[in-house]
């Protein structure tokens, strides 16, 4: 292909039949509570984390919900599991028990998929 | 000689029951840390020995702790264990009488009436005293019965369940006493060598033939057998590792957070009394089913399941009750540290944190750490300062702009491994700065410096307990006001770090402190816990509004409390003021 100096930016439509939903689907079952974010970010707001680094749980948040799980590892590596925000969360979610079971459900999916291919 | 074939099921029963035992505890022993070994090696022969026997004496016989919680109960448990031990030693006193000597097959003592039918001086007397022994034995026997069909009459709202297992045990032990009662007044009925209960209850045996009697020496046999056979896989055999772990701990080996065979130890220790369900403030909210009590059956069963792993407040009140001494909270970290190993964090990002230079000729006395809840509630963190401001100390706030985590939330929910890096960034921060104490205004905080952090010679203060000894010393000066005070005491710092004194010390001279029904070890949780992972917050809020029932049961002015997150939870519940120990200080100064 011609180089003209420019690309096309990759389509960012969401459809949500071929979503990745593992990831939340198991959050969801072992935290429903999680079910009542509206992404407000006061959670980010006032995070430990986010204080030091460019960690942004609203963000890592929505992108769990649309399947986008490629830096959730790595992002979710970052928190201290300090509780702040469980304190400042107007909607009272569990937000330790969240990143818990984000951390735990990817690490599922990874080894599950590792084991696939192995096989 | 064939009528002495009775004496097989006691005694089969009994050496099974040895052979099982020496080898649990040899496996036990052997799968411990090389310097727990050593620690035993080198402490066999001191003074921890004999503080060990008086307290498995203690404890394990005459349960003192048990009758402190609750007189019936501990009576019940003392008539069953300790009743049956004078019955050994005065059965092998009674054999002493008779022949001048001890040395006896270990069955004569048990069945002693069955072969001896002579009189011999003394007789009489030993025949009352085995008698009045036997009857305290058959009392708690009773009181168990009893127990089982009606167990609120021993200040147990809810007994724990049986497995098949245990039900045989149980069974068979219920059956022992009565059993010896029986075959002693057959042989009373039939020879006169009873006391005053066996002579009495004769009375209805007068009818047995020495088949009879006979029968009834097997059937004791028998349940002996059984008992001593079953009691190693059955609950009972709580009463035998009790005195292993009270051995263990007089020599000095301390739980450690990785699950290993002390662990194990302190596990088959329980003994299922209960008072670990009726201390647990998760009932107030329905939750029933994760106590302690079923949690370590849990762990013994390996069917422990994540919901009831983490939804637990660790506010530590089983653990200072529990007759037993099991550190129930470490144990339950212990688990979670298992079930979440395999995905801990480096925090790769702490290493490319500018850090602020360190300037040598301005070496702080005293270095402080606010910590993530503090930061959250900045009254506290603006008080500490104004303190310390005012008092003149030279020192160095650690965390004012950009600080980590101190570890301990990670340590709660079992990120054993995260938990350390953050220690380890945080500890060369402490170190390098050269202060001599280390002040934080959390406990939570507080807690893991105690316990993990290795901090050498630096003392590590609650503000609480720093503030006081400032005014000790005349740097800061108070004004006493004509406010009562109720203080509570967060579990972190009290039941966590045992400090109960100070904080109040330092209240009562701003004001009148008030004391509660349910303080110092037996404070309430506020429900705010970062210990548990999953309690819902209307859940949390139902614990919260029981706690502060008791708190403000006397009106007070003031609801005082030494912890940022305590704080936090009780100002969302209340209209009276709620206020940290260091904003009630900042508004006594002169
Ligand atoms: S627990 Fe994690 S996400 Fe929440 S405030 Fe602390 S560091 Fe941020
Ligand atoms: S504070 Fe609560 S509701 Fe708001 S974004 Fe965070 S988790 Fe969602
Ligand atoms: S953990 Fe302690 S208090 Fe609870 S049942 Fe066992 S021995 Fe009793
Ligand atoms: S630590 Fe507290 S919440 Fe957990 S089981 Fe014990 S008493 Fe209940």
């Amino acid at each position: 292909m011609r180089n003209f100096g420019f690309s096309t930016t990759k389509s960012r439509t969401i459809d949500y039949e071929k979503i990745d939903n593992r990831l939340i689907r198991y959050v969801l079952e072992n935290e429903p509570t999680f079910n009542a974010c509206l992404s407000c970010g006061s959670c980010t707001a006032i995070c430990s984390a986010g204080n030091l680094t460019s960690f942004n749980i609203r963000r890592l948040s929505l992108q769990i919900r649309l399947g986008e799980l490629e830096h959730a590892h790595e992002e979710l590596d970052k928190c201290m599991l300090c509780g702040k925000c469980l304190l400042e969360c107007p909607r009272g979610i569990n937000t330790r028990n969240v990143i818990m079971l984000m951390k735990k459900g990817l690490y599922l999916i990874e080894s599950e998929s590792k084991e696939k291919n192995d096989r | 000689m064939i009528d002495n074939l009775f004496i097989l099921p006691f005694t089969l029963g009994m050496i099974t029951l040895f052979v099982i035992l020496f080898i649990k505890y040899g496996l036990w022993i052997s799968r411990l840390s090389k310097i727990d070994k050593l620690r035993i090696v080198q402490s066999l022969f001191s003074r921890r020995t004999l503080a060990a026997i008086s307290e498995s004496f203690m404890e394990g016989l005459i349960h003192r702790k048990m009758f402190r919680r609750h007189g019936l109960l501990g009576y019940m448990h003392m008539s069953l264990a300790f009743g049956w031990f004078l019955l050994i030693v005065f059965g092998h006193i009674e054999v002493f009488v008779q022949t001048g000597s001890f040395s006896t097959y270990p069955w004569i003592p048990i069945f002693f009436n069955y072969f001896n039918h002579d009189s011999f001086p003394g007789e009489r007397i030993m025949a009352n005293v085995m008698d009045f022994l036997l009857l305290f034995v058959l009392s708690g026997v009773l009181l168990a019965y009893f127990k089982r069909i009606n167990s609120k009459v021993f200040g147990i709202k809810k007994t724990t369940k049986l497995k098949p297992g245990d039900r045989f045990a149980m069974a068979s032990l219920w059956c022992i006493f009565p059993l010896r009662l029986f075959a002693e007044s057959a042989t009373a009925a039939l020879y006169g060598n009873g006391g005053f209960l066996t002579n009495t209850v004769a009375l209805c045996f007068q009818w047995v033939t020495p088949e009879v009697e006979t029968g009834l020496w097997w059937a004791y046999s028998i349940s002996l057998g059984i008992f001593f056979v079953c009691m190693p896989f059955s609950r009972y055999m709580h009463i035998l590792t009790e005195i292993l772990f009270i051995f263990l701990r007089h020599y000095g080996i301390k739980l450690k957070k990785q699950f290993n065979s002390y662990s194990r130890i302190q596990v088959y220790s329980c003994s299922r009394c209960g008072v670990c369900i009726d201390v647990c403030q998760m009932h107030i909210a329905n939750i029933s089913n994760n106590q302690s009590v079923y949690i370590l059956k849990n762990m013994r069963d390996h069917d422990l399941t994540a919901r009831k792993l983490y939804n637990c407040m660790l506010c530590g009140r089983c653990e200072s009750a529990c007759p037993v001494g099991i550190n129930l909270n470490d144990l339950r970290i212990s688990q979670r540290i298992k079930a979440s190993k395999e995905y801990n964090s480096d925090y790769a990002f702490l290493q490319t944190l500018p850090c602020e230079p360190v300037v040598e000729d301005k070496k702080p006395e005293v270095i402080y750490f606010a910590g993530c809840m503090t930061h959250m509630t900045p009254g506290i963190k603006k008080s500490v300062v104004q303190v310390l401001e005012k008092a003149g100390v030279n020192y160095q706030f650690m965390d004012k702009e950009k600080g980590a985590c101190c570890g301990r939330p990670l340590m709660l929910a079992g990120q054993y491994q995260a938990a350390q890096k953050l220690i380890e960034f945080n500890r060369e921060k402490i170190i390098e700065s050269g202060a001599t104490t280390l002040l934080v205004s959390c406990p939570i905080c507080y807690k893991v410096f105690r316990d993990d952090y290795e901090l050498g010679q630096i003392t590590i203060k609650h503000h609480s307990e720093y503030f006081l000894e400032l005014v000790e010393q005349g740097k800061i000066s108070l004004k006493k006001s004509d406010k009562s005070i109720v203080y509570h005491d967060p579990c972190e710092l009290g039941r966590g770090c045992g400090v109960y004194i100070p904080p109040r010390t330092l209240l009562s001279k701003t004001g009148t402190v008030l004391s509660t029904e349910q303080e110092k070890v037996t404070s309430l949780c506020c429900s705010g816990s970062l210990g548990d992972l999953s309690l819902s917050m209307a859940d949390r809020n139902i614990i919260k509004a029981e706690t502060l029932k008791v708190l403000l049961k006397q009106n007070p002015d003031v609801l005082a409390t030494a912890c940022p997150l305590c704080k936090k939870t009780f100002v969302k519940g209340v209209d009276i003021q709620v206020k940290d120990i260091a904003e009630i200080i900042v508004d006594a100064m002169e």
